[in-house]
């Protein structure tokens, strides 16, 4: 059974979602909810449940099918959940005043419960031999996919994020051993002041809430970019989540904040050129091998992509993971990150293993 | 071709000749599409009589040869080359790229569908570039780059490598023409690469070659011969190491590294091109093409043709203004 909580004063309605009401790990792409409306006129409905279908689709939940209103009192509402304001819609109603709480639940199929050790077979086409080791993706299109909507822009991060822990999930599933995504780059901190903090206070949020799944799945997680513009709270975190994780080995996830390949390049200089100096190899000894190590992706065991995917129907890299994509096949998907599940995935896997890839040699 | 010498043969042997592919007349086969074109449609009035139709072939042999100044095919190509200016002064109403590069890849493959020998292939895919660089320079675009060898692919059969080699010498040295597209256009040639792996003669070319343009401007040609982009940033890192030595390492910037790569004397690409079908970068331009159109249409290299410049540049102009927006912002 899934409900939905949603606050609602005499200016704006809330929405806290409340993610895990019991302790065991639940599917992340079902979500159970809890509603409650703190005061609510008769001929506000429509429009509340219009905004609510709104945000549900915004966070990649199935529309409740049936609404079903009750009254709880707000005592009772405050023992069951913290208002946590993740969601947010301004709305003034011309006249709201009692404050009586009501509750509201939607009828859902019974979830099967995740279980970490679980191997899913492959679908059918896809063979395991040849499933690449490493895939990169650049997640484009949650700005559009929530213009299209009608939300705002932070709106299609989360439900962003939500395609992101689907796709974990399947490469997890699926054997693939590193994932690397393109967060956040280094062109996009040119974006509204706004738009930014809320993007890293939801990679705080997220990190922390997933730091027990992931650790529980095996899943080990990297943070490769530059630091130094990231607030010290952030910073605080990924060093927590890295060290609780750095022993995990089933799937690596290399998330990419503040990246850029031309940066990775010129840093991996610097550092090169320090070893220069202080004697330790000489200029006629560097090579690429040499730049292959000091790039950030050396914390994995395969730094190269076999595929990478950008959503959206964008063809361009965007300066993306630069060295490291000598000899990765590319793919371009026409949805928009949000859009992009399993299917589009699948997708992307099947071109990939009908692809020749030759390294400019001749297949023999 | 033939020759005036020949007047006096009859019309049936030409037919024969034509037909069975023997003599010195070249077959219907190796006829350029124009004069294909032109045969069939002159054949329902011939068929009754064989030799009106030699006398026919032999008029279009006559015209296409030296002789008579290629007459028809003359003709067709000045139709041709004043559709195609209708064309790009249509495209040149948007936005132009200014950089195009190329990754030259399918000749095997073409060479092989057609059932000929090994080496055709790349001798067709440079037929195959030279009239991309004229659609290219026609067009107004400023900077061509192609690929068109890896130092991958010096792990190919040696007979093979040495082939593409003498392939090569043989084109670089006929730049140097008089009559070549070089002359043309005003074109300025670099080649871009890790020189000292190629043999000494084809690296003697190249050097001639580059050294005889340089003082063209009007356009540039980069050609890429044993590049790899990772070979690229490496010597540039090389190169930036001895040249801050003396200096604090946390002062290399990334513009010093970019100074000290090859392909420096070029703006970034706006479109990178791969024939094939192949959605790869293969080791080049990684460097300069983070922010390119990235465009791979399914024909292979020698089959590449007007229409798919066209609809790149189409393309490049759709998405042109809200890159340039980016780039405001940036």
């Amino acid at each position: 059974m899934s409900t939905i909580i949603i606050a609602f004063n005499n200016t704006d309605i809330a929405f806290n979602i409340s993610p895990k009401p019991s302790m065991e790990a639940v599917p992340c792409s079902q979500l159970y909810y809890t509603v409650c409306l703190l005061s609510l006129h008769n001929h506000h409905h429509n429009f509340l449940f219009n905004q609510f279908h709104k945000r549900m689709i915004s966070l990649r939940v199935p529309a409740p099918s049936s609404f079903n209103l009750q009254r709880l009192n707000s005592q009772a509402l405050e023992r069951r959940w913290r208002l946590g304001r993740d969601c947010f819609l301004s709305f003034s109603p011309s006249c709201v005043e009692n404050r009586i709480g009501l509750g509201v639940r939607s009828t859902k199929s019974e979830m099967a419960p995740f279980t970490a050790a679980e191997e899913e077979t492959l679908p059918e086409g896809l063979q395991p031999e040849l499933m690449p080791k490493h895939v990169a993706v650049i997640m484009d299109g949650n700005g559009r996919w929530a213009k299209n909507q009608g939300l705002q822009p932070w709106d299609g991060h989360r439900a962003g994020v939500e395609a992101l822990r689907e796709i974990v999930e399947l490469c997890g599933k699926w054997g693939i051993q590193v994932l690397t995504v393109f967060a956040f780059s280094t062109d996009n901190w040119i974006r509204p002041k706004i738009e930014i903090d809320f993007l890293l206070s939801l990679f705080e949020r997220t990190l922390k809430s997933e730091l027990e799944t992931l650790a529980k799945n095996n899943v080990r997680i990297s943070i490769i970019g530059d630091s130094s513009k990231l607030p010290k709270s952030l910073l605080e975190v990924i060093n927590e989540v890295e060290e609780v994780t750095k022993n995990n080995t089933r799937l690596q996830l290399i998330v990419a904040v503040g990246y850029s390949g031309k940066y990775d390049v010129l840093q991996a200089c610097r550092g090169i050129a320090q070893r220069v100096k202080d004697g330790e190899i000489d200029v006629e000894e560097i090579d690429e091998g040499l730049i292959e190590q000091e790039l950030e992706t050396n914390v994995t065991e395969f730094p190269y992509p076999d595929l990478l995917i950008r959503t959206s129907g964008e063809l361009r890299v965007s300066n993306f993971l630069l060295w490291q994509l000598a000899y990765t096949e590319l793919f371009f998907a026409q949805e928009l990150w949000p859009d992009f599940g399993r299917n589009g995935f699948v997708e992307a896997l099947m071109s990939f293993q009908q692809r020749q890839r030759r390294f400019g040699g001749r297949k023999s | 071709m033939c020759r005036r010498e020949n007047n006096d043969l009859s019309g049936n042997d030409v037919v024969q000749s034509f037909i069975t592919g023997s003599g010195s007349f070249p077959t219907f086969a190796s006829l350029n599409s124009q004069l294909r074109i032109l045969v069939l449609s002159l054949l329902p009035s011939t068929i009754s009589d064989p030799k009106n139709l030699g006398t026919v072939l032999h008029f279009i042999y006559l015209s296409s040869g030296e002789g008579m100044g290629g007459g028809i095919r003359q003709l067709l190509e000045q139709v041709h080359r004043l559709s195609r200016r209708c064309l790009f002064r249509v495209l040149s109403m948007g936005p132009l790229p200014t950089h195009l590069a190329f990754i030259m890849d399918g000749n095997r493959r073409y060479a092989k569908k057609r059932g000929l020998e090994d080496g055709s292939g790349h001798k067709a895919g440079f037929s195959a570039l030279m009239s991309m660089l004229q659609y290219c320079y026609e067009l107004g675009i400023k900077y061509v780059t192609v690929y068109a060898f890896s130092i991958d692919n010096f792990r190919r059969k040696p007979e093979e490598v040495q082939s593409l080699m003498d392939l090569m010498l043989e084109k670089i040295k006929s730049l140097l023409d008089k009559e070549s597209i070089v002359h043309e256009y005003g074109i300025r040639v670099y080649f871009i690469g890790n020189l000292g792996l190629l043999n000494d003669q084809v690296r003697a070319a190249a050097e001639e070659v580059m050294k005889a343009t340089a003082k063209n401007s009007r356009v540039v040609l980069l050609v890429c011969v044993a590049y790899n982009s990772t070979d690229e940033i490496v010597q540039a890192v090389k190169r930036s190491c001895v040249d801050k030595a003396d200096r604090d390492v946390e002062r290399i910037q990334l513009v010093d590294i970019e100074e000290n790569m090859q392909m420096s004397v070029a703006p970034e690409p706006d479109i990178l091109i791969r024939s094939s079908g192949e959605t790869r970068l293969s080791n080049f331009l990684l460097w300069q093409t983070g922010n390119s159109q990235l465009f791979s249409p399914d024909a292979l290299w020698p089959e590449i043709g007007l229409r798919h410049l066209v609809w790149a540049i189409l393309n490049f102009q759709r998405s042109h203004s809200y890159l340039e927006k980016k780039k405001k912002q940036l």
